[in-house]
C-alpha cells in the first residue's frame, strides 16, 4: 500500500527521525491497547488525482440538467470571477481562525469590511462576522431573547410560512432553552398583524418576521410588527437576504432588535443549501451576541489593526455559559460575499434587487395570462418568488414541468411557487411555453 | 527561511491597506430607480464602490497580510491544519454538483450518490453503523451528536440531565452541552493526564446522559482505559460520544466505534485536510451504532430499494435538523476526494507520519513536555516564560506558533501539532523557532511580534472600546 502522497517522508528521513525519537519503527509510537486496536482495512481503495477527478465528474453527471426556478431559502445568482480568484488565493483559503492577529491581518481586515457592509444594510450597530446560516441564525437569535428577555415568557412567535427545515432547526434550539415555538397567521401571503397583536403577551419572548416572506411577498407590516413586540418587551428578530436588504425597509427604521438571514445569495452560487448566516443586532445586546466579532484596535507602533475581540462571549473561554457552541463559522463565505457586494457596488446591489422584483412581477404576469393558473395568489409585491394557483392538482403539473426540464415548488395542492433571478430570466420563455403545455 | 510581511505591505512606517470604504463611497438614492412604493423601501444605501482593477489589488494586498498552511508551518494544536489538496477544489467546483437542494431525488442522483459514498466512507473509518453529513460544522456535530442521546434517552422514557466532559475538553463540548439544555459536570484530570476511572464512576449516574470524550485526548495522550470508561458509562444507562477532533492520530489503528463509542462527529477540515477558509466553513458529520441511527437528522440518503438509485428519507425518530438544508455541500465534496485519494494505505500513513513528526519535534525542542506517550500533538510548557509572548516572538522566526494557555493542566501550555505535511527539515526549523523564541530575553518576548503586518495588538483596548465597523471608526 502506498503512503499519503502529502506525507513528504522518504524512508531514510523517517529512519533518521526515529532514531533521534529512540524508537524501532513507527507503530510504537502508538499507545493503543490491543483489545481496540483497530488492524483491519476500511477497504477503500486509493486513487489517483485525475481518477478521482473522472469519477466524480461521472457521478455529478448523473445530476440532470433541469432548469432551477426553485428559491425559498436558498438563491443563487451570478457569481463574477473575480470572487473566485481572490477568495481562492491559498492565504485566504488555506488559513484558520485568526487566534494570532499580527499575522492574520488581511483576513481580519476583510470580516470587519464584511461585517460593516452588514451594518449598512441592516442598520444596526453590531454584526458578527457569520453563522452558518439562515436557519442557525435565526436559532441563535431565540436563544439570544432568552438570555435577555424581561418577562418571563418562553414563546418564540413565528410566522405560519416558515420553511419547514427552518422551524425544525429552530426547535432544536429552543428545546434546549425551554423555549416553545408557535406559529402566528398570515393575510394574504404577509403577516396578519391583527392576529399578531392579539397573541402576543407576557409569555412571548421573541416575534419573527420574514421580508420578504417564504412566499417571496414583501412584509408591509413591519413597522406596525416591531411596535407590538416593543409594547411587550418582546425580542422584534427580522430575516432576510443581503440581496433584498439593499432595497426593502432598513431593519432599523421598523424596530428589528436582531436581523438574521441569509447572505451567502452574494458569493455563493447554488451549493445545493450551503449558506452564509447574517447575524446583526442592537449596541445593548453586543455582549450577548454568538460567534466571532472582528473589532479595530491599535497595535504598538499607534497603527491601526484589527483583532477578534469579545471573545469571553465564545465557548473557549467561557465553555458552559458562552453564548453559543459555534466556533467553526462560515469566514470564508463571508469574504466571497463581501468581495461580491464590492464588484457589485449600491448601484449594482440596488439594480440587483429592482431586477429581482421586476422579474417576478413579469413571470407573474404572463403565468396569470394562461388559462389554468392564476398569479400571483397573493395581492402583494414580490422578490424573486410569488406563488401561483392552478386550477388543477399541482404536483402532477410540478411532474410534468419537471420532464420538460423545468423545476418548481409545490406548496399546496393547488398551489406552485417559482421563483427567478437573473440566472434563470433568460429561460422564462421557456417556462412559460412549458406551463401552457402541461396546465 | 524568515518570512517578513511588512516587505510588501508597509509604506514608511505601518501604513496599512486602507478600507475598502476609505477608498471612496457612493450613497444611492434607492427610491429613485426602485418600482416600489416608497413605504416598502429603504431611503439610501451608502457602500464603496471600487473599481474592479481595485478590488484586485484590495484583497491580493489582504491575504499578502495572511498566514496560511501553503505560507509555512501552521502546528496549531487540537486544530490539524494541513495541507488541503489542490484538486479538490477543482472537483467540488464542479457545476453539475451546484443544485438547488429542492430538486427531487431523481434529478440529482449524482449529488445523492456522493452523499451516499462519503457517508460509507466515513461509518468505516469511524467503525459507525450510520452517518449523517449535515452538521455544518464540529460544533455543529457534537450538538447533533447530543441532541440524539437525548432523543434516545427520551425515546426510552429516561429523563437525563447531565453530560459528563472532562477538564481538560474543547470549550465547544461544554457549551454544546448547555445548548442542549443539560448540565456540565466538569471531570478533573487524572495525574497522568487520562481520566481517573475513580473520579468518572463518581461522577457518572441516573442523570448522566452521555460522556463526551476525546481520544487522544487534549494533550495527545490515549484513553488507556477506554473499555472500562464505556463500562462504567453503559452500566449507568449513559451514552459515549466522541469528539472527533483528535482522529487523524487514529486512522486505520482504532476507530471509536470499535472503542465503545455510541456516536461521534468527524471534524473534515481536520482529519480530512478541506480548508479551513480562515474560520470556516468545515463540515461536522455524526456517525452512530445502529440503535441510535433512526434519531439522526433528517434526510439520509440510502440506496432505493429494487431500481438502481438513491434517495432521500426521514428517520423513524428523527431530532429534525441541525442546518436548514443539506449542511456544507462543498465542503463535503472536498472531503470525499480526499478520502479517496488516500485511501486505506493513505489514511493510514498520515496518522503514523502525524504521530512521528510530533514526537520528533518534541524530541528536538528545549521545551519540557510533561505528559505522554502522546500521538499527533504534545503540550510543551514554557515553564516560568509567558506561552503567549513566546508565541508571538515565534511569528518573527518565520513559522505560525503553537495553540497557547490551553489546556489548563500543562502550565504555560503550547499543544503543539505539526501534521504529517511537514517534513524533517522543516520540523527541525519549527524547532529552532521554539528554541529561540524560548530563550530569548524578556524585552524581545514583550514587544514581539517586529516583522508581521501589525506590531502586538492591544487586545484589552479591543475589547474595552469596541469598534466593529468602519461606521463606528467613522463616528471617532
Amino acid at each position: 500500500m502506498s503512503g499519503s502522497p502529502y506525507a513528504p517522508h522518504t524512508d531514510a528521513e523517517t529512519a533518521a527521525m526515529l532514531e533521534t525519537i529512540g524508537v524501532a519503527d513507527e507503530e510504537s509510537l502508538f499507545d493503543i491497547p490491543g483489545d481496540v486496536a483497530f488492524d483491519g482495512e476500511f477497504g477503500i481503495d486509493a486513487r489517483t488525482e485525475r481518477g478521482i477527478r473522472d469519477e466524480c465528474a461521472r457521478i455529478f453527471a448523473r445530476n440532470d440538467d433541469a432548469t432551477e426556478f426553485l428559491g425559498r431559502g436558498h438563491y443563487g445568482h451570478y457569481v463574477p470571477s473575480v470572487v473566485d480568484h481572490l477568495a481562492d488565493r491559498a492565504e485566504f483559503l488555506t488559513s484558520y481562525t485568526q487566534y494570532q492577529p499580527e499575522i492574520s491581518q488581511g483576513f481580519l481586515q476583510a470580516l470587519f469590511e464584511y461585517q460593516s457592509m452588514l451594518v449598512e444594510l441592516t442598520g444596526l450597530p453590531i454584526a458578527n462576522c457569520s453563522m452558518y446560516d439562515a436557519a442557525t441564525a435565526l436559532a441563535e437569535a431565540a436563544t439570544l431573547a432568552d438570555r435577555t428577555r424581561s418577562t418571563s415568557g418562553d414563546v418564540v412567535l413565528v410566522p405560519e410560512h416558515l420553511r419547514e427545515g427552518k422551524r425544525a432547526v429552530l426547535e432544536n434550539y429552543c428545546a434546549g432553552a425551554d423555549l416553545t415555538v408557535e406559529s402566528y397567521p398570515m393575510d394574504d401571503g404577509i403577516a396578519d398583524v391583527d392576529a399578531l397583536a392579539d397573541r402576543v403577551g407576557d409569555d412571548v419572548v421573541m416575534v419573527y418576521a420574514e421580508n420578504p416572506t417564504l412566499r417571496g411577498c414583501i412584509e408591509e407590516n413591519l413597522a406596525a410588527i416591531g411596535e407590538l413586540a416593543e409594547d411587550d418587551d418582546a425580542l422584534f428578530t427580522l430575516g432576510s437576504d443581503v440581496v433584498a436588504l439593499s432595497v426593502l425597509e432598513e431593519p432599523a427604521s421598523v424596530g428589528a432588535d436582531v436581523v438574521v438571514g441569509e447572505a451567502g445569495a452574494l458569493g455563493l452560487p447554488t451549493s445545493y443549501g450551503m449558506g452564509l448566516g447574517i447575524f446583526a443586532c442592537r449596541e445593548e445586546h453586543l455582549r450577548q451576541v454568538p460567534g466571532r466579532l472582528v473589532g479595530a484596535s491599535e497595535d504598538a507602533a499607534g497603527d491601526r489593526a484589527f483583532t477578534l475581540t469579545l471573545q469571553t462571549r465564545e465557548q473557549h473561554i467561557r465553555k458552559e455559559r458562552a453564548t453559543s457552541n459555534i466556533c467553526t463559522n462560515q469566514a470564508w463565505v463571508a469574504l466571497r460575499a463581501a468581495i461580491h457586494a464590492a464588484w457589485l457596488g449600491p448601484d449594482g446591489l440596488v439594480d440587483l434587487a429592482n431586477d429581482c422584483v421586476r422579474e417576478a412581477a413579469a413571470l407573474a404576469g404572463r403565468l396569470d395570462d394562461l388559462s389554468g393558473a392564476a398569479a400571483p395568489v397573493h395581492d402583494r409585491h414580490h422578490v424573486r418568488e410569488f406563488a401561483v394557483r392552478t386550477d388543477q392538482p399541482a404536483v402532477p403539473i410540478a411532474d410534468d414541468l419537471a420532464d420538460a426540464g423545468f423545476l418548481v415548488h409545490v406548496v399546496g395542492e393547488h398551489l406552485l411557487q417559482v421563483c427567478v433571478s437573473d440566472l434563470t430570466a433568460g429561460r422564462t420563455d421557456d417556462l412559460v411555453a412549458a406551463f401552457e403545455e402541461v396546465i | 527561511m524568515i518570512h517578513d510581511q511588512a516587505d510588501y505591505t508597509r509604506e514608511g512606517e505601518g501604513v496599512h491597506e486602507p478600507l475598502l470604504s476609505e477608498k471612496g463611497e457612493e450613497t444611492v438614492d434607492v427610491r429613485e430607480e426602485s418600482p416600489l412604493p416608497d413605504d416598502l423601501t429603504r431611503e439610501e444605501l451608502a457602500l464603496p464602490v471600487p473599481s474592479e482593477p481595485e478590488i484586485a489589488r484590495h484583497y491580493t494586498r489582504l491575504s499578502q497580510m495572511n498566514w496560511a498552511i501553503d505560507s509555512g508551518p501552521y502546528p496549531l494544536g487540537s486544530c490539524t491544519m494541513k495541507y488541503n489538496p489542490k484538486f479538490t477544489e477543482d472537483v467540488a467546483a464542479d457545476p453539475n454538483a451546484a443544485v438547488h437542494p429542492d430538486r427531487p431525488d431523481r434529478s440529482i442522483q449524482g449529488n445523492l450518490e456522493l452523499q451516499y459514498r462519503l457517508q460509507e466512507f466515513l461509518a468505516d473509518i469511524g467503525g459507525m453503523d450510520a452517518v449523517t453529513l449535515q452538521p455544518p460544522a464540529g460544533a455543529a456535530g457534537e450538538l447533533t451528536g447530543i441532541l440524539i442521546a437525548k432523543a434516545y434517552h427520551e425515546h426510552h422514557g429516561n429523563d437525563r440531565s447531565e453530560v459528563v466532559i472532562p477538564a481538560s475538553a474543547h470549550g465547544t463540548n461544554f457549551a454544546t452541552a448547555a445548548t442542549a439544555g443539560y448540565d456540565v459536570v466538569e471531570l478533573p484530570s487524572g495525574e497522568d493526564g487520562r481520566v481517573d476511572l475513580e473520579a468518572l464512576e463518581a461522577a457518572v449516574g441516573d442523570d448522566t446522559a452521555a460522556l463526551m470524550l476525546t481520544n487522544p485526548n487534549t494533550v495527545g495522550l490515549f484513553e488507556r482505559d477506554i473499555t472500562e470508561i464505556a463500562e462504567i458509562v453503559h452500566d449507568a444507562g449513559g451514552l459515549l460520544y466522541y469528539d472527533g477532533a483528535n482522529l487523524n492520530a487514529l486512522l486505520g489503528r482504532g476507530r471509536p466505534g470499535d472503542m465503545g463509542f455510541d456516536v461521534m462527529h468527524y471534524n473534515v477540515h481536520k482529519t480530512f485536510a478541506t480548508p479551513h477558509g480562515g474560520g470556516g466553513p468545515g463540515a461536522g458529520p455524526v456517525g452512530v451504532t445502529e440503535e441510535l441511527a433512526e434519531f439522526l437528522p433528517s434526510p439520509r440518503v440510502r440506496e432505493t430499494n429494487g431500481e438502481k438509485g438513491y434517495e432521500r428519507f426521514e428517520p423513524a425518530e428523527s431530532i429534525g435538523k441541525v442546518h436548514g438544508f443539506e449542511g456544507n455541500w462543498l465542503v463535503l465534496i472536498k472531503t470525499y476526494a480526499y478520502i479517496a485519494r488516500l485511501g486505506d494505505g493513505g489514511l493510514s500513513d498520515a496518522a503514523a507520519k502525524a504521530v512521528l513528526n510530533a514526537n520528533y519535534l518534541a524530541e528536538r525542542i528545549d521545551l519540557e513536555v510533561p505528559y505522554g506517550p502522546f500521538h499527533h500533538e504534545f503540550a510543551a510548557t514554557a515553564g516560568d516564560r509567558d506561552a503567549a509572548d513566546v508565541a508571538k516572538r515565534m511569528l518573527d522566526f518565520g513559522v505560525h506558533p503553537p495553540t497557547t494557555k490551553w489546556p489548563e493542566m500543562v502550565p504555560e501550555a503550547m499543544l503543539t501539532e505539526p501534521t504529517e505535511i511537514e517534513n524533517r527539515s522543516s520540523l527541525d526549523d519549527l524547532a529552532e523557532a521554539f528554541d529561540l523564541a524560548y530563550a530569548d530575553v524578556d524585552e524581545a518576548l514583550e514587544t514581539a511580534p517586529n516583522r508581521t503586518a501589525a506590531a502586538r495588538i492591544d487586545q484589552v483596548g479591543a475589547a474595552r472600546n469596541p469598534r466593529l465597523s468602519w461606521q463606528a471608526l467613522d463616528e471617532e
